[in-house]
């Protein structure tokens, strides 16, 4: 099915970009790489007048090293970020979550960023990159702003960019020499995680140092669960004591109830899960 | 050059696939004619509401829009779709037109219908008609819709449309079964269970479409359709236009599985408005609209009762349905449980059987026929049960059936549901899959890992399972109050090349008719493999027909075109006499040709043709042709069968089920081309598997259908799915020359049961006798959860 | 309307387009390349699978505009010269399809496949198609088709 019709403007800088923002404002959406807004715009379940193509801006695209942190540019494409060595090696949880993410065709198109700004709870980004504690970089009228992954998602389908602003940058904290793992739980293998797990482990002689987990679909936006962490900071990794602390996953969290599973199979999941995507992150046999 | 004696058996590459991997394909939607029109359907969002009124003036005035229709305004001229088995002479059934006039009964009924020269363009004045409606009580529970508490249809006064039955006392082809279970419960076993068939959708990958060309003498329509031939009668018959005006083609058609067994409204409001405009139409749906309105397959509650003796011999089996039809009875929907009632007895020979069936009209989208049609929910039920007996008695569910199937020596056997099995060897299916299965040694894994408390559990499921095919001798097809008979036709026309076209009522839509048929000619007459052309699908060419389902083309449409294939021989006997100048009793027709016994001479077939296209020495009042038709009605339904083991692992911590091996043993009888029956085999089991595990319509509350698209409705990919081992065991089928037995359905009637009875073995240990369709993750871990609690709480 | 030059199948095109058409749409109702399929609206089946700029991508999930100054490969330009290209073959040689509506999506898929991992594993191979759906195959001559083109066993 067609979209209802509407006008198209494909700037070439960030600043053509946010022009056309501000004088189309409202009745504008953003398009990065459309494979969760076109399907949207098919349907018909949203007609904007106004779509503004990011895809001619190339100074959005590309991995680079900033010292303590990766850039990636919001216009990379899951593909090109899956085959990012720079990513593998030091945000290997995110290589592990794009591994994951839709499917092929998807991440020749999708992008790190329209992903992420779509703020989908089952996204498979979320939770990687808020357990790494990215921030991003937002430009709006009056410059660019640096928010944190706690304040970036806000609701279902919201974040912190204004409806004057763009994302035009993640910055993602080195975590080198992390174990890392995203456990996804699906019924078949097109469809949106059901729940999942992401973990980076640091382990020192048998015992993890840190732990960072994020959770994708466990509520409203991807979720930290941070008293797994903490729970898991000293022990050793072993299946029981991973398992123990794992109880805790679902703490605070408001999973959605749908046909693929209520909230309290959720939450049971979210807690076997979170222990198997550190196991494995950590390099243990689950 | 190709050998000829041999096509029969042979791997051939399809014909087909030349332009279907090319992108050279003849799909409906690629149809453009001059000045064409395009359809939108405005479908009511409502599971039950009247409409107050609809406004299409804001539409009528969008850009090139040519009409816009309401069924008020469309009235007697927009027809009827007919219900074409009525199964009781008082069935109760809705007026079915195909758009609603004054009320919406199901979510996705169309209301209005926008024309615009567009797709675009009616796409977006459909979304400027303003429809009013009060919305009204929906009937959507099956069981409460059966109790009528609410209505579907409030002019009715209830939601029963059909009460069918059969009972082996009665119809003299068994005992009575509430004696064989009076006796089971006094010194016996008796199994009671009661399993939902979930309503699944069909979802062929090519959405419907149709294109009507109502310029010049005749009417022309185009439609991603399993049945042109049914098609173009029933359009005659409703809609006033004489049946020789009326052309029907089907297309390179992408997939039915019974879902385009179906006489649609789009496809009447397509013919209405192009012969009211003058002008070509195009509908074509979306694959939202396909799964919210085409229609939707199985959908049954089953309440079954098992009657044993201790030792574990069935002496008779009880069964009650409730099917859900949806809003309509749709073309054969009122049917399809009809079709499962000779098959509850499947394979064993117990002597008492009772089949009793309530068809319920409800506000949710007509179910129809759907890959098995009735058979795989009956192969369900009585595999599940064998299952459950097996474990009241404490044996290996394959000891059971062997117990109580028909033995090899036992065959031809006449059933408790009447019917005459001809041919069939279970025990070597069974024993053939055993061994490639590796069952005992799985059988010894799984109690390794169940005295380890492993949390990843193995269980094995079986099904043993036979089908009827070969739909259907037309007196049995009467008697069951069909519409229609179940013959096909064929032609065999013999060119002035000696080239060879064939001419076949079936109408494929992947089944590889084009090859396997020509390989059956090839043999037949001799020739090659590569100078046959398998021409169908088009009621001008084709002009009989009943079309493509039931696993009917191959026995019934095969036998048919071998018929025809004889008739020419014998046509081309007297002329090959004559041209030789020899006897026709000295003749011999052998590998193409026919020769003089005892002699050199000798004439292709081929040859003839062209002496005959040239007529000028021919034998004295012998017509200048060797064409021939033949019209074939089955005698005899087939019955193809096989074992089929599966072995899945179940992760106790989740629920979620992942399969590990798959073996199946078919006995279809010969075999006509290898490479299609294990592609039919392996698709057919996916959809049987999806069912088990995936997939199920589900509506919520108001009557919407949640799982509306394919982000819901959970098709299986590559991913999730694994490689098959199959075998065939051949016991021909004696009731056709072939002795073939059709193979299209199933994969799909084995593979359900032997799935769920993997889960359940898999965990039974833990206090598990049933789970529901689909084995959802969460199903089963709440079903070890539940069952675990249940015995802390005995504690 | 909005002006789009791109090449498809070693063609050059230039078009006035509306920026809604879906690059599905413009191959098939523009130019006529109906090998190119649409079986789905949610972007789930890739039958409507293309090669776009040497990647595969869902063609329903591209608007026409987005395709402007770029080279689209549809399975109609995927032969040459009259030759089927190996996946082609392999997929005919295997029974890798039976109504072929999903075919060419399924084709363009495997053969992108292939070219970012010429050796894969069955598992590579199911999950490297796992936006693909096809309803008639049961997928396992899909694999075998896609471990034959890989070995190039066709001939």
């Amino acid at each position: 099915m067609i979209p209802a019709p509407f006008s198209y403007v494909a700037p070439t800088s960030v600043d053509e970009a946010l022009a056309a923002l501000a004088e189309h404002g409202d009745d504008a959406k953003i398009l990065a790489g459309g494979q969760s807004l076109l399907p949207v715009l098919r349907m018909r379940l949203n007609a904007p007048e106004w779509v503004i193509d990011l895809g001619r801006i190339d100074s959005l695209r590309g991995v680079r090293d900033a010292g303590d942190h990766l850039v990636i540019g919001a216009m990379t494409t899951h593909h090109d970020v899956l085959h990012d060595p720079l990513v593998a090696e030091h945000a290997a949880l995110i290589t592990a979550a794009a591994t994951d993410l839709a499917d092929a065709q998807v991440r020749h198109r999708g992008t790190f960023g329209g992903s992420l700004a779509h703020a989908d709870p089952a996204g498979d980004l979320g939770a990687p990159v808020l357990a790494l504690g990215a921030s991003f970089v937002i430009a709006g009228p009056s410059g660019t702003r640096t928010v944190p992954g706690t304040e970036f998602f806000v609701d279902l389908f919201e974040t912190a960019i204004g409806d004057d602003e763009i994302l035009t940058e993640v910055h993602v904290p080195k975590h080198t020499g992390w174990g890392a793992h995203y456990e996804k739980f699906v019924r078949v293998a097109h469809q949106w995680p059901i729940v999942a797990v992401a973990a980076a482990v640091r382990v020192e002689g048998g015992t993890i140092e840190h732990a960072r987990i994020g959770l994708t679909n466990m509520g409203s936006t991807p979720l930290r669960a941070t008293a797994v962490e903490e729970a898991l900071t000293g022990q050793p990794l072993t299946a029981d004591a991973v398992r123990a602390a794992a109880q805790h996953a679902a703490d605070g969290a408001n999973p959605p109830s749908d046909l693929n599973g209520d909230a309290s199979y959720r939450s049971h999941l979210a807690c076997v899960l979170t222990a198997r995507a550190v196991l494995a992150a950590g390099g243990a046999d689950g | 050059m190709t050998t000829t004696a041999t096509e029969i058996g042979r791997d051939r590459r399809r014909k087909e696939d030349q332009r279907l991997i090319t992108g050279r394909t003849r799909w409906t939607d690629n149809m453009t004619l001059p000045g064409m029109l395009h359809l939108a359907m405005v479908r009511s969002p409502f599971a039950h509401a009247r409409i107050t009124s609809i406004d299409t003036s804001a539409a009528a005035a969008a850009p090139n829009v040519v009409s816009v229709v309401t069924g008020a305004e469309l009235g007697e001229e927009m027809g009827v779709l007919i219900n074409a088995w009525p199964i009781t002479p008082d069935q109760v059934a809705p007026v079915h037109t195909p758009m609603a006039v004054d009320r919406a009964t199901f979510a996705g009924e169309i209301v209005a219908v926008v024309v615009a020269r567009s797709a675009a363009a009616a796409r977006d004045a459909a979304e400027l008609v303003d429809v009013e409606y009060d919305e009204l009580p929906a009937a959507l529970d099956l069981k409460e819709a059966a109790a009528d508490t609410v209505l579907a249809h409030p002019d009715l006064g209830t939601n029963k449309s059909a009460y069918w039955v059969f009972d082996s006392a009665a119809a003299g082809t068994g005992g009575d079964v509430e004696e064989a279970i009076g006796t089971a419960r006094a010194d016996g076993i008796v199994i009671e269970r009661e399993y939902r068939q979930q309503r699944l959708i069909p979802a062929f990958m090519e959405p419907r479409s149709v294109v009507v060309d109502p310029t010049g003498e005749q009417l022309t329509v185009w439609s991603a359709t399993q049945i042109p031939h049914i098609l173009r009668f029933a359009m005659a018959a409703t809609l006033g236009i004489p049946e020789s005006k009326l052309r029907v083609i089907a297309p390179d058609v992408g997939g039915g599985f019974g879902g385009k067994l179906q006489t649609t409204p789009e496809e009447w409001l397509a013919v209405v408005l192009a012969r009211r405009l003058g002008k070509p139409v195009k509908f074509t749906e979306t694959r939202s609209e396909s799964l919210i309105s085409g229609h939707h397959g199985r959908d049954q509650w089953q309440k079954l009762t098992l009657a044993a003796t201790k030792d574990g011999t069935v002496t008779g089996l009880k069964v009650e349905l409730l099917a859900d039809l949806g809003s309509h009875v749709s073309l054969v929907g009122g049917g399809v449980p009809v079709l499962g009632a000779f098959m509850f007895n499947a394979i064993y020979k117990f002597p008492a059987y009772h089949f009793a069936c309530q068809t319920v009209l409800t506000n949710k989208t007509w179910t129809d026929a759907y890959r098995g049609a009735g058979r795989p929910e009956a192969t369900f039920a009585i595999e599940r049960l064998m299952d459950e007996l097996a474990a009241e008695l404490g044996v290996d569910p394959l000891v059971v059936r062997e117990q109580n199937w028909i033995k090899h020596e036992e065959f031809p056997f006449t059933t408790v549901a009447g019917l005459e099995y001809d041919s069939g060897n279970y025990e070597a299916a069974t024993a053939r899959a055993k061994e490639l299965f590796g069952y005992d040694e799985l059988r010894a894994e799984q109690q390794r890992r169940r005295d380890a408390d492993d949390p990843v559990q193995l269980g094995i499921g079986i099904s043993t399972f036979t089908e009827m095919c070969g739909l259907a001798p037309s007196r049995v097809l009467g008697q069951l109050d069909y519409g229609a008979g179940g013959w096909e036709h064929a032609s065999v026309r013999m060119l002035a090349t000696g080239k060879v076209e064939v001419i076949t009522g079936a109408s494929a839509h992947g089944q590889g008719h084009e090859t396997a048929f020509s390989q059956i000619v090839a043999d037949r007459l001799g020739v090659a493999f590569e100078d046959v052309e398998v021409l169908h699908g088009d009621t001008q060419i084709a002009a009989k027909g009943l079309d493509t389902y039931g696993s009917r083309s191959l026995v019934v449409g095969g036998e048919a075109l071998v018929r025809a294939a004889d008739k020419v021989i014998e046509k081309a006997r007297p002329i090959a006499a004559h041209l030789l100048e020899a006897s026709v009793e000295d003749l011999e027709f052998s590998g193409g040709t026919f020769s003089v016994r005892g002699t050199d001479a000798g004439m292709a077939i081929g040859e003839i043709a062209t002496a005959v296209f040239a007529a000028h020495n021919l034998p004295d009042g012998v017509e200048p042709s060797l064409d021939s038709d033949a019209t074939y009605d089955p005698v005899n339904f087939s019955f193809p069968h096989g074992t089929h083991l599966c072995a899945v692992e179940v992760d106790t911590e989740t629920g979620r089920v992942r399969m590990r091996s798959y073996v199946c043993v078919d006995d279809v009888g010969n075999i006509i081309n290898p490479l299609i029956v294990a592609g039919q085999v392996h698709g057919g089991l996916v959809q049987g598997i999806a069912q088990a595990l995936w997939e199920e319509a589900v509506y919520d509350d108001s009557g919407t259908l949640v799982s509306g698209s394919f982000v819901d409705y959970l098709l299986p990919t590559a991913a999730d799915t694994i490689s098959f081992e199959i075998d065939h065991t051949t016991t021909p089928s004696t009731t056709n020359t072939l002795g073939t037995k059709g193979v299209g359905e199933a994969g799909t009637i084995a593979s359900t049961p032997a799935v769920v009875n993997a889960v359940v073995d898999a965990v039974r240990h833990l206090g598990v006798h049933d789970i529901a369709m689909p084995c959802t993750p969460e199903r089963v871990w709440r079903a070890i959860h539940m069952s675990s609690s249940a015995e802390g709480a005995d504690q | 309307m909005t002006r789009i030059s791109l090449t498809v199948d070693g063609q050059q095109v230039v078009d006035d387009v509306e920026p809604r058409m879906l690059l599905v749409q413009y191959l098939r109702e523009r130019l006529g390349k109906t090998g190119t399929v649409i079986g789905c609206d949610t972007s789930n089946c890739g039958a409507c699978t293309v090669h776009l700029d040497g990647r595969s991508v869902k063609s329903c999930n591209v608007l026409a505009v987005q395709a402007d100054g770029s080279e689209v490969t549809t399975i109609e330009g995927l032969a040459s010269n009259g030759q089927l290209h190996p996946v082609q073959e392999a997929f005919r040689e295997c029974h890798g399809l039976q109504c072929g509506f999903c075919t060419p999506g399924m084709i363009m898929q495997s053969v992108d496949l292939l070219e970012e991992n010429p050796d894969p594993t069955e598992q590579e191979i199911r999950l490297g198609l796992e936006g693909n759906l096809c309803r008639c195959t049961g997928y396992h001559n899909i694999v075998r088709s896609v471990q034959a083109a890989a070995k190039g066993a066709t001939s």
